[in-house]
């Protein structure tokens, strides 16, 4: 395949795993964070991490949209479905987030309620236009790389005139995840979790661009390198990190620069300014209460938001005690760490949200690598 | 004097008619239909009979295989095929990868009030069709219709019997460590061809489903007397769900070649597009062998020398593993596991 096989040749990536071994100093460890889920499911799915020496080790980080949802969030969803009886419209990865009472947006859909599964934001303004007698529900999720498709939808609806149309706007920012990692006491004093350098996202820095991360390697002296989804971009990255490690440099270099510029695409962020508006916090699952960490539908648009149009209150609702998702996607430990990893907690039958998608810790751990477990 | 014909029955409007509720009454309109149009496109000896059952002779020797499988794809039309030939290459495959001769398929219908009977001419025509060029013909059936609204068009459930010579015994517990693994052709066409035809998906792709019948490649295997151990049509699921399921009947595991499995360029872009696996995508036309490692070259002869084999390839080995993993080395040079498909990837398939 033209443009994608290319990111994948073998050969390339044994000159690149070479190199890196051959550049990375055996007396010391490399511990590097590939932030997004699109990069751990990368690394799992090309067996990335087989072709690194045994001193350069990958922490997955929180970049999983479906993982850092709360419950909370999910159980909105959910009662939208089942008792305003809304067509309520989302991305295939939340369907099976577990939420409370044993439910889930695929459990409640078995119970009646009118759940469906969207492609794009798009199909769901479709659904709002072919079902004029039913309101209809878009639950958005993701970081910046979804929030433009969901600007774009909003503004379609007002331009419509559509009244039975609404958005549960989820959307969180990159920048104020990775913050609260560095500003974690675990990275920050007490040290636990060596972290040397992050790649950076792929798909949300076409979007905002790379300056925001500018602050990351001034402020907390780590180097982040941008780098593309496809495997070779990712060892490409690692290449980059173990060489500003070694040399002492902490800055932000883009390995992605056939899509990502320095200021991103100006007009989506246009678009998402217009239209959102910054929460001044929003709970994380794993990362807790995160100050001015999402975005909320803007006072001009709020008839298109559905906390407004539907009587629906927010409850924080705490993990199973056992479950690691938190630690995991913190980076504080890894998913073999947790007692429920594997055993009551498998893809099949998801207790924390990172077994819930493949680009989550564990789901991608357990789906792809838990043979090196076994070994 | 009534110009009306003697014995007249105004016959079936096959151009506008739509299936009622009369057709699955029992009476005279169910008779017509069955009539017109399953006895005329099915017709054989059996089911000219017009009992209740087909009575069938025995077959002489060696031991009886039967199969059913149930078929709800949405859409009922799909490029290379329709919910009518599937009905009947899913059964014959599901009879003939127990090294079975098939000998006779069973059909019932559930039919949808409402349903266009054109619709269901194409769809009987086309099943019809599938079951005289396999040579294993529709003796009995049954027609059902429920209101509208509680079905989707047309589900069709056909039953096969088959007979495996004496001598022949494969099962999915046969595998072994070493022996080898074969498949017959290019994944996830079937699955990828559906998918381009969901609406929803606003997308077109120029993927042609696979479905066919595979029992005259499966003769031809078996004809070789090579050790076959096991034969499965990696259907819902996909091929890694199906050695999956070999590795845990046999406990063994496997590990696999992953440049050396054949997908269509059209269904990689597709499936790349989309995020999805081919690995897990469905086939309706396909076969998985599990060989004996000194027979493997003489069987992979005889696959690809046959029209539904010829892209033929030896995709990996079988393994000694407690943990009944299925492993791949990835074109990339890393390994990985191929494991079971988790939730549904795509719903509504066959």
């Amino acid at each position: 395949m033209k443009f994608v096989d290319e990111f994948r040749d073998g050969r390339l990536a044994r000159g690149l795993a070479a190199t890196i071994a051959a550049e990375a100093d055996s007396a010391r460890r490399y511990s590097f964070m590939e932030f997004c889920g699109g990069h751990t499911h990368a690394i799992s799915r090309y067996g990335v991490t087989d072709l690194l020496p045994a001193n350069v080790r990958m922490v997955h980080g929180p970049g999983c949209p479906v993982c850092v949802l709360p419950i909370g969030r999910v159980d909105m969803a959910i009662e939208l479905a089942l008792r305003h009886g809304v067509i309520l419209c989302t991305y295939g990865d939340c369907l099976r987030v577990p939420a409370s009472d044993g439910l889930s947006l695929m459990k409640a859909k078995a119970r009646g309620g009118d759940v469906r599964m969207v492609y794009s934001s798009a199909d769901a303004l479709k659904i709002a236009q072919d079902n004029p007698g039913r309101q209809v529900v878009f639950f958005a999720i993701g970081f910046e790389t979804t929030t433009p498709p969901t600007a774009v939808v909003i503004k379609q609806a007002a331009a419509l005139g559509l009244d039975n149309f609404s958005v549960l706007c989820c959307h969180v920012l990159t920048p104020s995840a990775i913050s609260n990692i560095l500003e974690s006491p675990e990275v920050r004093e007490l040290g636990t979790v060596p972290l040397d350098g992050f790649i950076g996202p792929a798909h949300v820095s076409t979007v905002i661009g790379y300056a925001p991360y500018e602050f990351f390697a001034e402020e907390f002296r780590k180097p982040v390198v941008i780098a593309g989804f496809e495997p070779l971009d990712v060892m490409q990255a690692i290449l980059m990190l173990v060489r500003q490690v070694n040399e002492g440099r902490a800055e932000v270099e883009n390995e992605f620069s056939r899509a990502v510029s320095r200021d991103g695409n100006l007009k989506a962020q246009n678009l998402v300014s217009e239209l959102f508006e910054l929460r001044r916090e929003f709970e994380w699952r794993g990362l807790g209460l995160v100050p001015y960490s999402a975005l909320k539908i803007r006072h001009e648009y709020s008839r298109f938001d559905a906390e407004l149009r539907f009587p629906l209150g927010y409850r924080s609702v705490a993990d199973n005690k056992a479950c690691e998702c938190g630690a995991i996607l913190r980076g504080v430990k890894r998913p073999q760490d947790c007692k429920l990893f594997g055993t009551v907690c498998t893809p099949e039958n998801p207790i924390g949200s990172c077994m819930v998608s493949s680009e989550g810790a564990c789901a991608a751990h357990y789906t792809y690598g838990r043979y090196k477990d076994a070994a | 004097m009534s110009k009306v014909r003697e014995n007249y029955v105004r016959p079936l409007d096959l151009k506008h008619g739509r299936v009622d509720m009369t057709h699955g009454s029992g009476g005279r309109a169910m008779a017509q239909l069955i009539e017109e149009l399953f006895g005329r496109h099915f017709d054989n000896e059996f089911l000219r009979q017009g009992n209740d059952g087909a009575s069938l002779p025995m077959p002489a020797g060696g031991r009886l295989v039967m199969s059913c499988d149930g078929h709800v794809v949405s859409p009922l039309f799909f490029p290379g095929g329709d919910i009518g030939c599937l009905s009947v290459h899913g059964t014959i495959n599901d009879v003939a990868v127990m090294g079975a001769r098939p000998l006779y398929l069973a059909a019932s219908f559930i039919l949808e009030e409402g349903f266009p009977l054109a619709d269901l001419a194409k769809i009987v025509e086309s099943m019809a069709k599938a079951a005289k060029e396999a040579g294993v013909p529709v003796v009995t059936g049954d027609t059902k219709v429920v209101e509208a609204g509680k079905a989707d068009g047309v589900f069709i459930t056909t039953t096969g019997v088959g007979v495996v010579p004496e001598g022949v015994a494969l099962s999915g517990d046969r595998a072994r460590a070493g022996d080898v693994i074969l498949l017959s052709g290019s994944i996830g066409d079937h699955g990828m061809a559906i998918m381009a035809q969901r609406e929803s998906l606003g997308f077109s792709a120029p993927i042609v489903s696979d479905t066919a019948a595979l029992h005259g490649l499966i003769a031809a295997m078996l004809a070789t007397g090579a050790d076959i151990r096991c034969l499965r049509d990696p259907t819902r699921g996909g091929l890694a769900t199906t050695l999956n399921e070999i590795a845990r009947q046999s406990g063994v595991g496997m590990m696999l070649d992953e440049s050396s499995i054949p997908v269509n360029a059209e269904v990689a872009a597709a499936c790349e597009f989309l995020g999805l696996d081919p690995l897990y995508v469905a086939n309706e036309g396909k076969l998985v062998a599990i060989v004996a490692a000194a027979d493997a070259d003489k069987v992979l002869a005889a696959m690809r020398a046959h029209s539904l084999g010829g892209r033929a390839a030896q995709i990996g080995t079988v393994l000694a593993d407690d943990h009944h993993f299925v492993q791949m080395t990835t074109g990339f040079g890393g390994r990985r596991i191929v494991d079971w498909l988790t939730g549904e990837q795509l719903p509504r398939i066959c």
